[in-house]
């Protein structure tokens, strides 16, 4: 049966300051299940992820059993990252996770470690997050006084497990796995071209997983429960529930854990009390702005991974009126769960500002490292401001779908498609409003006013 | 070399070379840890955590110019990080800005003893838009008649970031 709604795994412990403890969280079985799992075989627990339909809840949805199954047999060496590093604009999830719960995530990764043969593992935290810092050092060092880190875990033979939190100093781009792992070598954050992946050749050029805050958290619970209940509370190739970061114009925004079943109208009207001050829906970005948004006409679609990316009902994105942007071999691109930021805006709402700011925010993270993202990402930054500013050109729509259509598919890391797919998307459900921005200002060559 | 990290400061860049493979990992801690102790990274501050990392002062400068924390110039005891990403936006997160700028005379990017005013990129609080972080310190769902009080407050009580370095 699909969780009905209340039925809560990673978020139960949100709202309880007592449970950052490790003693208060020991006494609610906090522990129990990472020591049950040393007696179980990396097989074993692989067998159990796969079987649960866990899905990365970074932005990618990538199956996590199978994520760490590509780590090679006799590996030594192997090292688990978590990717604390939320900054997907409209996501929030990850921050309050680790506020609330560090052991939990502590717990998962001590799972994941010995799953996968890690010794020293990390936990690579975006640097504002100055607060969750300081629990998760205070939560790390409680875990090794109380023998759960160490070199010799639990009293379980010579298995060692160590964690250590390292901040990051402010770059987006740093939540891209392998900037991250530039990062945390002590270089710039710039994305590394693949192959060769993490888990073959990743931190410290040794196999490596990268995981996220809110994937390593339902770990314990799968390991607890078995992989067929957790495959059973989702639906379809999604397991589990689906935690989710309202924002924007809704009378109660929040971070919400719910059913994979549930739609975007059920979520704004049931949950968040409906759009705000008696106002109408426009759209909303259903996983981070870098996920391409929705109209009213597509929110009766649920939250759940696979629906976002094939459900009919979710228009085509498109370069410009009527041509479909190519994913690669005719593949169409409606959205994506993403991280799971959902960004409600209202009637009221300039679309060109809103898209307007999405475009300064890439201009601004882009790396610098290929062209078509370090300048793309300024050029629609800078039409986008133009048509703001009254000084629109006649062509400016288009000449903002091709950039983006230049852009998509062809940078070392998905922060090109993170810039491409929005603007295109904003432009196939919205492309009027961008129009009349446009016929007030001059044409491209100068020449005249347009109509 | 004129400029010596403290006994503290040294005894926990200690620390934390036992936890990687090499010293060149431990970086961004060093320079945070300089950021704290120095108030900003000039040049014989970039030259100091090279030498003590054994890296080039060429890759330290590279690192710490990629990085949007590390300043370069000193800055105000609390920095103040005003989100206006589109969660902050659409409910009202330009309007804070505006009121610091007022209050503080100071406009984004610019900074005086006391504060340093930025203008911030998502800082995942999104649920309680307009968000503004100060060191360890969120205020949520903000409004701009608020900022008389928020700056009051943290004249009184700094919160500097390098409390966490």
């Amino acid at each position: 049966m699909p969780a009905e709604i209340g039925t809560v795994l990673v978020t139960r412990r949100f709202g309880d300051e007592e449970n950052k403890q490790i003693t208060s969280y020991e006494a609610n079985g906090g522990y129990k299940i990472a020591r049950a799992a040393m007696a179980k075989s990396p097989e074993e627990i692989v067998d159990q992820i796969k079987a649960s339909n866990l899905r990365g809840r970074g932005g990618a949805g990538f199956p996590t059993g199978l994520k760490w199954s590509f780590v090679p047999k006799d590996a030594t060496d192997v090292h688990l990252v978590v990717n604390c590093d939320e900054s997907e604009p409209g996501t929030c999830k990850d921050r309050e996770l680790v506020y609330w719960d560090p052991h939990l995530l502590i717990e998962g990764m001590i799972i994941a470690a010995h799953t996968l043969g890690a010794v020293h593992n990390y936990i690579y935290i975006r640097g504002e997050m100055m607060r969750e810092y300081a629990v998760l050092v205070k939560a790390v060092e409680e875990a090794y006084a109380r023998g759960y880190l160490g070199d010799k875990i639990m009293g379980m033979g010579n298995q060692a497990c160590h964690i250590t939190v390292h901040r990051g100093a402010g770059a987006y781009i740093c939540g891209e796995e392998t900037a991250l792992l530039n990062s945390l070598e002590g270089l710039r954050g710039q994305p590394r071209l693949k192959p060769p992946f993490p888990a073959i050749k990743g931190l410290f050029g040794k196999p490596t997983v990268v995981n996220n805050v809110e994937t390593l958290m339902n770990i314990p619970f799968i390991v607890d429960q078995g992989g067929q209940w957790f495959a059973d509370l989702g639906v379809g190739r999604s397991g589990g529930t689906r935690t989710v970061c309202v924002s924007g114009h809704v009378e109660k925004p929040g971070v919400y854990e719910l059913p994979m079943t549930i739609t975007f109208r059920e979520l704004i009207d049931d949950i968040c009390g409906g759009v705000w001050k008696g106002r109408k829906f426009k759209g909303l970005i259903p996983g981070g702005t870098s996920m391409p948004p929705l109209d009213e006409s597509e929110i009766d679609v649920p939250v759940e991974f696979d629906a976002l990316m094939t459900d009919e009902r979710i228009k085509p994105v498109e370069v410009t009126a009527g041509v479909n942007f190519d994913m690669g071999g005719g593949r169409e691109l409606r959205t994506m769960a993403g991280s799971g930021g959902i960004v409600v805006f209202d009637d009221q709402t300039d679309v060109v500002a809103l898209t307007s700011r999405i475009m300064g925010f890439y201009h601004h993270e882009s790396c610098g490292q290929c062209t078509p993202c370090r300048e793309g990402t300024g050029w629609m930054d800078k039409i986008c401001k133009r048509l703001m500013n009254g000084e629109g050109k006649v062509g400016d729509v288009d000449l903002l779908g091709n950039i983006a259509n230049g852009i998509a598919g062809n940078t070392i890391c998905a922060l090109g498609e993170a810039a491409a797919w929005p603007m295109m998307g904003f432009l196939t459900k919205f492309r009027s409003e961008f129009l009349a921005k446009e016929v007030i200002g001059k044409s491209e060559d100068g020449e005249g006013e347009a109509a | 070399m004129s400029l010596k990290f403290s006994d503290e400061a040294t005894s926990k860049l200690e620390v934390l070379y036992g936890r990687y493979p090499s010293k060149q990992p431990v970086i961004l801690a060093a320079l945070h840890l300089a950021q704290k102790e120095f108030g900003d990274l000039r040049d014989e501050v970039i030259d100091l955590v090279g030498e003590t990392l054994d890296l080039s002062s060429a890759h330290v400068y590279g690192v710490a110019t990629f990085y949007t924390m590390f300043r370069r110039k000193p800055g105000g005891k609390t920095s103040v990080r005003v989100c206006t990403n589109v969660a902050c936006m659409l409910r009202g997160g330009y309007d804070v800005l505006a009121a610091f700028e007022k209050k503080l005379g100071l406009k984004k990017g610019e900074s005086n003893d006391d504060f340093s005013l930025i203008e911030e990129e998502c800082i995942a609080a999104c649920a309680n838009a307009p968000a503004i972080v100060c060191g360890t310190k969120y205020f949520l769902d903000v409004t701009p008649d608020q900022v008389d009080e928020i700056v009051t407050f943290l004249k009184s009580n700094p919160h500097p970031e390098s409390e966490v370095a």
